[in-house]
């Protein structure tokens, strides 16, 4: 199978510039430094050549940013989808969040994207310069001569070791072959905390959300949280604030997001990745969706643009309440 | 900020009873906005009524709370109360201290604390009760009935006397019903067919009625008033409108060995079928399961001896959509099945029957023409043993058969007893009972009658088992007043099998957002005040649907549905319920969550343009509720996820000051 390469996604995006297809392209830049690689908006041939960036740090979801620019920029916006971002894509589209008429989306094959926090924990601090081999990366520090040769597979992002999907579920082009959905081990960890005693789990909850410093960094890269106006930042909502007067996002804030986000999150892991704390907010969200697939069967939120999600369908098959409340009836 | 009035009823000692009302109107006087706090004996009296009106007026209350029983019971009298002082009506919120207080607490100081809770979250809330205004919406002037027995008929005939159009959806090829398998009727004993079939005929000839048989309803929309309902009416191959009912195609039909419903599967009938000869509407109807034209093209036999040309192998299920202001559900009721008692041995012999079928077996249009004759060799029966509560009044833990009494069987096995008596004196009657129930209007003269005058012998005690040998059914059974053992030869078994609601009840019970009970009788608004009501406004109960019933109350049942029915439909305009939801534009994403939520179809999308800060103009979707369809039923606020959605009355801010006065 042929790789994707940096320059092969940018004469691609060049020539559809060019072409007149689309106005702008939605892809990833370098940032202060090679890992910290950020979503950017490029609008020309030049600035696409000097800042476009493809490589193993390319994990943000682009999908949410059409959200809020798709109506505001003239013309078609070209946007670059990895399979986990292409269901985030089309729950957005199940939702009506931004127009499909008005993006050009570009399926990517994907082999998963690093952690800069398990690089760091190999290396160390002081990181100058990152290189992407084909399943390696070659770390160089400030405080060695000769760079770290790392495999790929040992620092993959969580969600990445347990990717549910190398399938582009939405695109008009597709570079690269497309893969399969796959039969990932993504619920092992919420099952080891389902296992817990109330006790174990209430300190397992308190001990990782007590990190929260409140950046609001999961909830701004959700592709998910994309309400015209965000209930924590309501002040009619009663949720607003709250952060300073009590150990509210410790109990709280996350909760609620998951809740909000209960049956529409595509576990495309971004808010675990974003997290600055390393608080497992995946697995909050994972949660929900394990419960919805037993409660309701397999269901994957952004399979499929249109698609009713069980918490908002109701069918004559849907679990009985007391079912729900008395999970021993399911396990029978 | 409200002035809020609190007033805390005794009823009589149902409160006081559990719950220190003095305490609880104390505490209550230092909640943040009340102003005035007392309790009395009676709150919904004329006089407790007057106290509530004197006090909004001398202290310019702006907001009350009644701590009394539930708001089902009285929140509509305490409107008009509040309205009657000047109020907005919905300037009232009820604290349930007596269904959900005094009534499950056992003493006074977890009572008195629970009250002093409740009464709190009431006042949390009336302080951010805003005044509602409720819009109006038309009345569609016409009726449907769910159902074609003896409950449908009734009512249908009694609305359509009152000059409404009605409608009757009957999923069998007849009306009729049940009571059209009956023979005779307790306790005059009048024959079924004699009082049952001029009615039908009644209703084939109503103008005002209109029957769709052989059909179901398979979708409705809308609210009272404005029901929007499409009818399946099922292909029967016969063009209803041209079939004569003559006979000749049922006749020559050669497939003649299909079991016959109307006869409980005790004789055949052919696959082109009249069910019975006083069947309304009197058409043919063919099986398509049994039609050799149909599953193989090869016969068409009906279609050349029908001289009206009706036989139409081409026919389609067609789709109907009617308005309508009422619906009646009036789906009745069948024996259930007895797979479960295996220890009376119906499935293993013949001769071992369900009352139902019995019916068939001595009714002159049955499968014997009357003569009662077992089911395996048609011998006359000599020895016959009723069991009754087969399946009734069980218990929860044996899994098997209904916990409830099923009312109708006491009667009917007198009946069944007494009829055989008094036509073949030569036979023994035994019935096994566990009690003789016999409420009802010369319903216990009837049964002594069975007893005294006709010889039957009534067995307190219960069949343990029957075991067929030769052609005979040994009966093992105990007599507890003699406290023995029986054994009894027996040629005849029947069993008084319990009745359960039909199976299409539960789908219609979520079509109509109507609710069910544990054993799917539908239920009523109120057990003694509404009895043929259900909760859902417009949605009216008839007969056995609604619980177990014999033939005289559910005509008085369904009677009374028709006068509701009625009661509905003169009026031009129906005051709608101003507790709707409401979505705010400047929050709604427009993601279509709620949409996909509302069961009643109240929520559409327009696309609306917004000013925005910088002067640009942003187009986007947003939800819009129509106040009309909105039921109030709150599933879009929960589905929400900008919180957009709320609800008038029950906004998710009074809701959360309610759960923290609560957790203070």
């Amino acid at each position: 199978m042929q790789k994707i390469t940096q320059p092969m996604l940018i004469d691609k995006a060049v020539s559809l510039l060019e072409n007149g297809t689309v106005s702008c392209v939605f892809g990833w830049q370098k940032g202060e430094f090679d890992y910290d690689i950020t979503p950017s908006v490029f609008k020309n041939a030049d600035d696409l050549k000097e800042n476009f960036v493809w490589n193993g740090f390319c994990g943000a979801n682009l999908s949410k940013y059409l959200v809020s620019k798709a109506d505001k920029i003239e013309g078609k916006i070209l946007v670059f989808l990895k399979p986990c971002d292409s269901y985030s894509f089309n729950q957005l589209l199940t939702e009506h969040r931004f127009d499909r008429e008005k993006v050009y989306a570009i399926g990517l094959p994907c082999d998963g994207m690093a952690d800069i926090s398990k690089v760091k924990k190999l290396c160390g601090d002081g990181i100058s310069a990152i290189a992407f081999g084909d399943d390696t990366i070659s770390v160089t520090t400030i405080y060695e001569d000769k760079p770290y040769e790392i495999a790929l597979k040992d620092v993959l992002l969580e969600r990445c070791e347990n990717c549910k999907s190398k399938k582009c579920v939405a695109y008009d082009e597709l570079l690269g072959e497309n893969g399969d959905v796959l039969d990932s081990n993504r619920f092992d960890e919420v099952a080891r905390i389902e296992a817990m005693t109330p006790d174990e789990r209430f300190a397992f909850w308190q001990n990782e959300l007590s990190r929260c410093i409140r950046c609001n960094a999961c909830r701004d890269a959700c592709p998910a949280c994309t309400c015209e106006k965000c209930v924590f930042d309501n002040s009619d909502s009663g949720v607003e604030n709250k952060a300073a007067a009590n150990s509210f996002e410790e109990k709280m804030f996350h909760i609620i997001r998951a809740f909000h986000v209960a049956g529409r999150c595509t576990d495309c892991g971004e808010c675990s990745r974003v997290c600055p704390q390393n608080i497992p907010l995946h697995l909050l969200n994972r949660k929900f969706i394990k419960d919805i697939n037993e409660f309701y069967g397999e269901y994957q939120a952004g399979a499929e643009a249109g698609s009713r999600a069980p918490l908002v369908d109701y069918t004559e098959e849907d679990i009985e309440p007391y079912d729900v409340f008395d999970r021993r009836d399911i396990d029978a | 900020m409200q002035r809020v009035g609190v007033f805390v009823c005794w009823c009589g000692s149902n409160i006081a009873g559990t719950v220190d009302v003095q305490a609880v109107s104390d505490a209550l006087a230092n909640e943040p906005g009340v102003v005035f706090s007392t309790n009395y004996q009676y709150m919904c009296s004329q006089a407790g009524q007057d106290m509530i009106i004197d006090a909004v007026k001398e202290h310019n209350l702006t907001g009350i709370v009644v701590c009394s029983c539930s708001p089902r019971m009285h929140e509509a009298t305490f409107r008009k109360t509040a309205a009657a002082a000047g109020l907005n009506p919905y300037m009232v919120e009820i604290a349930n201290i007596r269904e959900q207080c005094s009534w499950v607490h056992k003493d006074m100081a977890t009572g008195t604390e629970k009250a002093i809770i409740l009464g709190k979250a009431a006042i949390a809330k009336v302080n951010l009760n805003a005044p509602l205004t409720p819009g109006q919406s038309p009345v569609t002037k016409r009726a449907l009935v769910i159902g074609g027995g003896i409950a449908g008929i009734q009512t249908a005939l009694d609305i359509a006397d009152a000059g409404f159009p009605v409608d009757i959806v009957e999923k069998n090829p007849t009306i009729g019903g049940k009571m059209a398998q009956l023979d005779k009727t307790f306790p005059t004993l009048d024959c079924a067919a004699c009082i049952l079939t001029p009615k039908m005929v009644d209703v084939a000839q109503n103008e005002n009625i209109r029957i769709f048989s052989y059909s179901e309803v398979s979708e409705i929309k809308g609210f009272v008033g404005n029901f929007d309902v499409t009818i399946k009416k099922n292909a029967r191959y016969v063009k209803e409108d041209i079939c004569t009912g003559c006979g000749a195609c049922v006749d020559k039909c050669p497939m003649k060995k299909v079991p016959n419903e109307f006869n409980l599967g005790m004789d055949n009938r052919s696959a082109i079928y009249i069910p019975f000869a006083q069947a309304v509407p009197k058409v043919a109807t063919i099986d398509p399961n049994s039609c050799n034209m149909l599953k193989n093209g090869k016969c068409g036999l009906c279609a050349r001896v029908c001289t009206a040309g009706a036989i139409d192998y081409t026919q389609k299920d067609e789709f109907i959509n009617e308005k309508y202001g009422a619906i009646v559900v009036a789906t009745g009721f069948n024996p259930i099945s007895m797979d479960k008692f295996d220890e009376f041995a119906y499935n293993r012999s013949k001769d071992v029957i369900t009352s139902l079928e019995f019916e068939r077996l001595t009714n002159a249009a049955g499968p014997t023409a009357g003569h009662l004759e077992r089911p395996s060799d048609g011998k006359s029966p000599k020895t016959i043993v009723f069991v009754q509560c087969v399946g009734s009044r069980c218990d929860a833990c044996a899994q098997k058969g209904k916990e409830y009494c099923s009312k109708i069987c006491c009667m009917y096995t007198a009946k069944h007893a007494m009829l055989t008596r008094d036509k073949y004196p030569d036979t023994e009657v035994y019935v096994f009972y566990i009690d003789v129930r016999t409420p009802g209007k010369n319903f216990d003269e009837f049964y002594r009658r069975a007893v005294e005058e006709y010889g039957v012998k009534y067995i307190k005690g219960m069949v343990g088992k029957v075991t067929p040998e030769g052609d005979k059914l040994k009966v093992q059974a105990s007599d507890l007043i003699e406290n023995k053992q029986l054994h009894i030869d027996a040629d005849l078994v029947v069993l008084a099998a319990a009745i359960e609601p039909d199976k299409s009840a539960r789908p219609l019970a979520t079509m109509l957002t109507a609710s069910m009970d544990t054993n799917d009788f539908f239920t009523e608004a109120h057990p003694k005040l509404r009895p043929v009501e259900s909760p859902t406004a417009g949605v009216f109960l008839s007969g056995a649907c609604q619980g177990p019933k014999d033939i005289p109350e559910t005509v008085s049942q369904a009677s009374a549905a028709a006068s509701k029915v009625i009661g509905l439909l003169v009026k031009d305009k129906l005051t709608g319920n101003p507790c709707v939801a409401h979505s705010n534009e400047l929050m709604c994403n427009g993601c279509s969550s709620c949409e996909r939520v509302c069961p009643y179809g109240a929520i559409t999308y327009e696309d609306k343009e917004f000013r925005m800060p910088d002067r640009t103009t942003k187009t986007r979707r947003i939800a819009v509720v129509n106040p009309a369809v909105c039921q109030g039923c709150g599933a879009c606020t929960v589905a929400c996820p900008s919180g957009a959605m709320d609800l008038n009355g029950f906004t998710s801010k009074q809701i959360m000051a309610e759960v923290d006065a609560i957790c203070r």
